[in-house]
Formats: structure tokens, C-alpha cells, sequence
């Protein structure tokens, strides 16, 4: 993985991501490495994401690196008229790797054909956020104990949901069945329900949330925002059939897991958060150790 | 019928040496010469729209003298002229007939129908992959959205 950019969850194979979950597997026992004292990373944030740059810096600084960048384009050239060609060849000049995130769709891609060093896209717009599908994946071997046969459930907005899109696209490579919960507005998209055709898997698709709790070992919650619906009523009509109460888990299976990108609304309430069952501040725990993990691999001071 | 048509393309006149594009839809011809950047061109030129088609009702022809084409060259135009028939001409001959095809990729002649999409932010050509050739659907190689059919529009 020396030296490869990380654009798409696709742009590394199934080998090459289960690689990663090991290796993170390693960050996590032993979170304080200085292993890449002799590095810089740049965090270059077109656009705010306090989530996911603190957890990039986090994973960079806990390995000993230097991290360079900006927190949102106001703060950059960008606001000169900068040209974003010339901003990342500018900035490769000064550092190991590029972290980039970006408003609009296909950025990190052509950020990564420009830039000398290698690029992990941090999100592009309503594109890609590979990292997110990472920590995804590790967080539900770690919980499962493996990747493969599962019954995995998404939740809520799987119309417009990036990390549901790429989730289920890297899924794809282990026997999944999916189970789709979702209003009518707001179902997987076809372009998306074709990767699940082509490796012969199976999907079912619900409306209903209750339907599925107690067949699934994943529950993958998402938020529903008001501005998808073009008519206000309908939103008010779905918001409330898809929250997640503590007491719908009763019955559920002894390994299920609550899984949530965050941030979370009121999609999940807050009296799953002490069941052993909820796992989503884990999971954003565990995005770190991805990312130390990817910038590691990446960098080539671990296979 | 068809001498009727061999008549009416007369009135364009003859090539020596040269390619013929036929039956290009009458509304894409200056499409097809944008995209194959015939207004550079030095050699004599013949462009005739608009001209009566058994088989298509009105169509498009352009002639090209002193000018063969590669086949990745000239397949870019099947994006907007499916149809075309390209004729080889030597010495006021046909000495070769053939369909364009639709190619594997696609760079620079299309516009990306993201408007959120790099390439239609920033000077970046564009690129994409042709996913499927019968309805015609292009993945972008930035957005990763897929363009097709209404949504084809030209730089």
C-alpha cells in the first residue's frame, strides 16, 4: 500500500482492507508509536469537519508526525482565487501525504492525479469517505469477531447516505444480506443496488424498523434530514418511524450492535446509549486507530 | 430509392481522397465538427445539413478531403452521431464502409451532469468510463456519478 492514494473504498482490494483492520488492531493496544517522527502530514480541510480532522490529527500526532494544513477554505488561499491544482501541487511540496476533504464530488480524485505524494480523501462532497467505511468494517469484525455471512441492517436515509453507499459497496465483498430499512422517498439507489446484484447477494427492503431488530447482527443507524423531502408533511410522516428506543431491543440478538456515523439527532434515544447493545461512540473511537493504521501503511514504515 | 438519395448527395459535391460521414442527425452536425475540430481544418471541407433521408428523414453529411481517420479518433462522434457511416474515399472511389462504434472511454468532449462535480468547478478535463453502450451511460471518473441518455450534453 506504499505511497497509494485512498480516493474510493474500492481503490484498495478486499486483501488490502482487511490488512488495514489488522493493523489498526495493533494501534489500538499500542496507541503511542512514534513511528512517523520524521513525517508531515497535511490536513487540508476545504471544508469543516471537526470530527474527522481531530481524528486524522489525532492518528498523525499519536505516531509521532507533524501535521501542516487548514481548517476550512476561508482560512487558505482558496479565498485568493486559488485554483485547487495549484494549492495541492503547492502543498505537496511540504509534506509526506495529503488528507483532503472537499465540497465538491471528485476533489480528492483529481487532488491525488496531482499531487507528488499520496492522498486519502476525507470526503468529497456527497462522493466518497472511505476512512468512514474502514473504521465501519473494523468496528463490526471487532463485534462480530469476523466480516463474513452477516445480517447487516441500515437504517433510515439510504437515498442520500454516503457512508451507507460505500458501506455497502465494500460489504458486498463478504456474503452479506442486507436488510433495508427505509421510507419510500429515501431507498437505496439502484446505482448502488447493482454491486450487491453482481456478486449474487441477497437484500430485502422494509419500510417498517420493528420487522427487522431481531434477524439482524448489525443495526446501521442514520439520520433523516428534513431538507431531503420536497414536501415538509412527509417528513413529518417518517421522522419518527425511524427512532431507535431501547426498549425495541428486547428480543434482539445477544450479539446485535447499534452502529451510527454521527452525529446522531434523534434517530437513536438517549436510553440505547447505556446498553451494552449501542456501540456508536466505540465506533468513532475506533476511527482513529483506522487512520493510524492507513497513515502508517500508507507511508510504508509498516507492511 | 437509393439513386433518388445518390442524386440529392450530389448536390454536395464529389471527394477525390477523403472520408464521408453520413447520416449524421441534421441537428449534431456542427457537434460532429466540433468535437473532430474540422473548423482548423485546411483541406476542403463540405458540409451539407438538413438534406433529405430515406432512412432518417433529414440527416447530416460531412466530406473530408485528404483526411482518414483513426478508429479512436473518429469513434468519439458515435457519442452524438450513433448512426454515422463513414465512407473512405481513393481516387472518387469507395473503398471502404464502416459503423462508428461507441468507445470504452470518453475524455474531454462531455460534461459532467453533476453540478457539484470538480470537473465542472474547476479546469479539469473530463473523463469517463462508457458502463453501458446501448443506453448509453458514462461513469464519471472524478464524481463517479453516472451521465446518461437527456443528460449528455457537450462542452
Amino acid at each position: 500500500m506504499k505511497n497509494k492514494s485512498l480516493v474510493s473504498i474500492n481503490d484498495f482490494t478486499r486483501e488490502e482492507h482487511i490488512r488495514i483492520l489488522e493493523l489498526a488492531g495493533i494501534f489500538e493496544k499500542h496507541p503511542k508509536q512514534r513511528i512517523l517522527a520524521d513525517y508531515v502530514v497535511a490536513t487540508l480541510f476545504f471544508e469543516p469537519s471537526t470530527r474527522t480532522r481531530l481524528s486524522f490529527e489525532s492518528a498523525a500526532t499519536r505516531l509521532g508526525a507533524q501535521v501542516i494544513g487548514f481548517t476550512d477554505a476561508a482560512s487558505s488561499s482558496v479565498q485568493k482565487g486559488e485554483s485547487l491544482r495549484d494549492t495541492i501541487l503547492t502543498v505537496s511540496n511540504y509534506c509526506d501525504l495529503i488528507v483532503i476533504r472537499h465540497p465538491k464530488e471528485g476533489s480528492a480524485r483529481f487532488a491525488s492525479e496531482v499531487a507528488k505524494v499520496p492522498v486519502i480523501n476525507a470526503g468529497d462532497g456527497a462522493n466518497q469517505h472511505p476512512t468512514q467505511t474502514l473504521l465501519d468494517l473494523y468496528s463490526i469484525r471487532k463485534t462480530q469477531g469476523t466480516l463474513d455471512n452477516l445480517q447487516i441492517a441500515f437504517v433510515g436515509d439510504l437515498k442520500y447516505g454516503r457512508t451507507v453507499h460505500s458501506l455497502v459497496m465494500a460489504l458486498c465483498n463478504y456474503n452479506t444480506t442486507f436488510h433495508l430499512v427505509s421510507p419510500l422517498e429515501l431507498k437505496l439507489p439502484s446505482a448502488v443496488k447493482i454491486h450487491i446484484k453482481e456478486k449474487n447477494l441477497t437484500y430485502h427492503q422494509y419500510t417498517d424498523l420493528s420487522e427487522i431488530i431481531q434477524k439482524a447482527d448489525i443495526l446501521y443507524m442514520t439520520r433523516i434530514q428534513k431538507e431531503r423531502f420536497s414536501d415538509p408533511l412527509d417528513y413529518e410522516k417518517v421522522k419518527s418511524a425511524y427512532v431507535l428506543k431501547n426498549s425495541m431491543l428486547d428480543g434482539a440478538k445477544p450479539n446485535l450492535r447499534v452502529l451510527h456515523p454521527l452525529p446522531r439527532v434523534n434517530e437513536i434515544t438517549t436510553d440505547v446509549d447505556d446498553n451494552p447493545k449501542a456501540y456508536y461512540f466505540t465506533q468513532a473511537l475506533n476511527g482513529v486507530f483506522v487512520r493510524q493504521a492507513l497513515l502508517a501503511a500508507i507511508l510504508g514504515v509498516v507492511d | 430509392m437509393e439513386k433518388e438519395e445518390l442524386r440529392k448527395e450530389l448536390k454536395v459535391s464529389a471527394i477525390e481522397n477523403g472520408t464521408v460521414i453520413d447520416h449524421i442527425p441534421s441537428q449534431n452536425v456542427f457537434q460532429v465538427i466540433k468535437i473532430l475540430n474540422l473548423s482548423e481544418y485546411q483541406n476542403q471541407l463540405l458540409i451539407g445539413t438538413n438534406l433529405d433521408s430515406t432512412k432518417m428523414g433529414k440527416k447530416g453529411i460531412i466530406k473530408v478531403s485528404n483526411k482518414f481517420f483513426r478508429s479512436d479518433e473518429i469513434n468519439k462522434i458515435a457519442l452524438v452521431a450513433p448512426s454515422a457511416t463513414l465512407i473512405v474515399i481513393k481516387n472518387f472511389k469507395v473503398t471502404e464502409k464502416n459503423k462508428v462504434e461507441i468507445p470504452d472511454y470518453v475524455e474531454k468532449i462531455v460534461k459532467c451532469f453533476n453540478p457539484n462535480c470538480i470537473t465542472n468547478n474547476e479546469e479539469i478535463p473530463t473523463k469517463f468510463t462508457v458502463i453501458d453502450k446501448n443506453e448509453l451511460k458514462l461513469r464519471c471518473h472524478y464524481c463517479e456519478k453516472i451521465t446518461a441518455g437527456g443528460n449528455i450534453t457537450f462542452k
